[in-house]
């Protein structure tokens, strides 16, 4: 077996990323996808602000750097100006149902033919770890101390049950806490690819990933941030397809 | 060329047809609707992109995607919906992305009034978001202007890779006129070399992001400046009435210049030497029609529907604070020409105007 | 057989792989490269080429090779 790094990844350059950062793994998932469909000419990534802009920079990518919460609209306007192209937005959970949620459902509701591919930590990662949408039930972070607490903070926001019964091409949720998932994943986001290149319409993936820097295993010898993504993360969003429209000729 | 009779709004979306733009994302708020709504049935004859988005916000921001792809794209709103175009206009800016957007005004901070209204002066000629920017401002007084500008306003945007406003009112979007309409357009998507679809091979990546992420920090204060001058250089424009030998001029833009205009025939008739400095911009502001004054001008009167006069601070500067500034602004109400002759005559009697 | 190759100088020490490798081949080298991270060392003696490091490692400092 032969696994070597895809073309559009700037494979000498050392990325913005802390150690152990989700994002490096999902950005080569994408790039594999990319290549393996033959899109490296003709693929538009449009980031978001903070940790998932940092992708700009150590990809071949041209890029949009949309504002925060506004990658998926973004993306949904480069799309509709070039119908030929394929527009992946890389929003994370508080872009995309937070603080960009309006955008997100209508988006969805249109059917825009894009690939949003929201990348899940549960917390505000560049800000310092704050409490986001997807913190889980008792997390800590900088801006819940004691714990989130749904009665007080609010509940968690699940996009399965919120887009699950809407009419687009596909709703999945991925996972990179291990080799296994990462092949699923990645199998995930070639499929979505595809949908779009079929004009199916609007697809949306999440990849729960973790935050060793956020989460406290800052010098994370021993694969815990994996552990919590399995024992924790995993068990309150459950990974799979949830919509899978007209299917994939790439299952 | 043949006229057609058409509403201010209207002129103004057909024209912006015409000169090319294809895409449209906005969200109806009056007095502005009309051309959402003709937008939503014009982009299908053209082949262009219409969307009627989820807000204002998801608006500018699909105009960015839009703009970063290479299209001639537009939005508009007016007063309340305008503020909330405020962060897209700044990521254009930041971008050097062109766009056009249309602030067709009303009356009011908050949810004010659907009126007419010259309120939102400040917001558009400052920046309105944030950051260290301004946008170029042009502002229609009739119904074929309406048209002008909008035809030469990609034009502008694309020259600088900057956005420009549209500064109508309730009153110019909704009246009828007849209007000239000019020839019909197309724009290639990839005319210009920076835009964005899919990097080819040897290629350099492109990158639309904050320019000074591109260029560095340290190069960036001169580039932004140089750009700034242009514009200020290039596009001012503006038209004089009667300033010849004018002892007193007037300063009003878009509905407020149409009653001035009545309002100088009117003194003129009487013997008052009174003028008309009509900007259309309002930034870059038309410093060069101040310049041009001969040195009988004893005064200015700024004609404005608001209650603060915010055009007053930018005629303070364009005459050098060498004469009196005056100010008569009505809120609701369209300036009466036989008031502004009332205040002009006072002022030339020496007497100090405010509101 | 497949072996892992490990370009150390991408390492940022999350020892992410090292977590997922099946036979324990990945390890604390003790060392530090030169961007200042503790780096992980392998040993491709244990390795059999399964990609798992290849898959986990978020800085691309893995290829493997037939």
């Amino acid at each position: 077996m032969k696994l070597s790094l895809p073309d559009s990844l700037l494979r000498d350059k050392s990325s913005g990323w802390c150690p152990g950062c989700g994002h490096g793994i999902i950005t080569r998932m994408v790039a594999e996808a990319v290549e393996e469909l033959g899109l490296e000419e003709n693929f538009i990534l449009c980031t978001d602000v903070a940790c998932g802009a940092l992708a700009a920079y150590v990809t071949k990518w041209n890029v949009i750097g949309a504002a925060h919460g506004r990658t998926i609209i973004a993306a949904a306007g480069a799309k509709r100006v070039r119908p030929d192209q394929i527009v992946l937005a890389a929003p994370g959970d508080g872009s995309a149902y937070s603080i960009g949620i309006e955008s997100t459902i209508h988006c969805a509701l249109r059917n825009e033919n894009i690939l949003a591919l929201v990348v899940n930590n549960c917390v505000f990662g560049m800000t310092g770890g704050q409490m986001s949408p997807e913190s889980l039930p008792g997390q800590k972070t900088t801006s819940s101390p004691f714990g989130r607490d749904p009665a007080r903070n609010g509940a968690p926001f699940d996009v399965v049950k919120t887009l699950g019964s809407y009419d687009i091409a596909y709703l999945a949720r991925g996972s990179v806490s291990s080799p296994a998932n990462v092949i699923r994943t990645g199998k995930m986001i070639r499929k979505a690819l595809q949908k779009q290149l079929d004009g199916q319409g609007f697809c949306l993936l999440e990849i729960l990933s973790p935050c060793p820097t956020n989460w406290g295993f800052p010098d994370d010898r021993a694969g815990k941030a994996l552990d919590y993504m399995r024992q924790q993360q995993e068990v309150f969003y459950p990974l799979g397809e949830f919509i899978d429209k007209e299917g994939s000729k790439d299952a | 060329m043949e006229k057609v009779l058409m509403k201010g709004n209207e002129a103004f979306a057909e024209a912006c047809i015409r000169a090319g733009c294809r895409f449209f994302s906005g969200y109806p708020i009056t007095p502005q609707t009309e051309v959402l709504e003709y937008m939503s049935w014009r982009m299908e004859q053209v082949g262009g992109q219409f969307i009627q988005t989820e807000s204002e916000l998801a608006g500018i921001n699909m105009v960015f995607g839009a703009a970063a792809a290479g299209a001639r794209a537009l939005t508009t709103s007016s007063g309340p919906g305008f503020s909330l175009k405020q962060e897209g206009i700044s990521y254009l800016c930041g971008t050097d992305l062109p766009a056009v957007i249309a602030d067709v005004m009303r009356i009011g901070s908050a949810l004010g009034e659907i009126f007419q209204g010259q309120g939102d002066y400040w917001q558009l000629t400052r920046g309105g978001g944030h950051g260290d920017y301004r946008t170029v401002v042009l502002a229609p007084a009739s119904v074929q202007e309406n048209a002008d500008l909008a035809y030469i306003a990609f034009d502008i945007a694309e020259k600088y890779r900057h956005p420009v406003i549209i500064a109508s009112d309730a009153a110019i979007g909704q009246m009828v006129e007849p209007v000239e309409l000019p020839p019909m357009r197309e724009h290639d998507i990839d005319r210009y070399d920076w835009v964005i679809r899919g990097r080819k091979p040897g290629e350099e990546q492109r990158r639309m992001k904050n320019v000074f992420y591109r260029m560095g920090a340290d190069k960036y204060p001169a580039f932004l400046l140089d750009k700034y001058r242009r514009m200020e250089e290039n596009e001012q424009r503006w038209e004089s009435l009667a300033v010849e030998d004018a002892e007193l001029v007037l300063v009003a833009y878009g509905i407020s210049s149409r009653v001035s205009k009545e309002a100088v025939k009117l003194a003129r008739s009487r013997g008052i030497p009174l003028g008309l400095i009509r900007p259309i911009s309002l930034w870059p502001f038309p410093q060069k029609a101040f310049d041009a004054l001969g040195g009988q001008v004893k005064g200015f009167l700024c004609v404005e529907m608001s209650i603060l006069g915010q055009m007053v601070d930018d005629v303070v500067l364009a005459c050098g604070n060498r004469v009196p500034v005056g100010f008569y602004g009505e809120f609701s109400q369209v300036p009466e020409p036989e008031i502004i002759v009332e205040r002009a005559a006072a002022m030339l009697n020496g007497k100090e105007v405010q509101a | 057989m497949s072996k892992a190759v490990l370009n150390d100088k991408k390492c940022k020490g999350c020892f992410l792989c090292a977590s997922v490798c099946p036979k324990n081949a990945l390890s604390d080298s003790g060392r530090i490269n030169e961007k200042g991270y503790k780096i992980v060392a392998l040993d491709t003696e244990k390795c059999i080429g399964c990609g798992a490091c290849y898959r986990m490692c978020p800085d691309w400092a893995f290829e493997i090779v037939d």
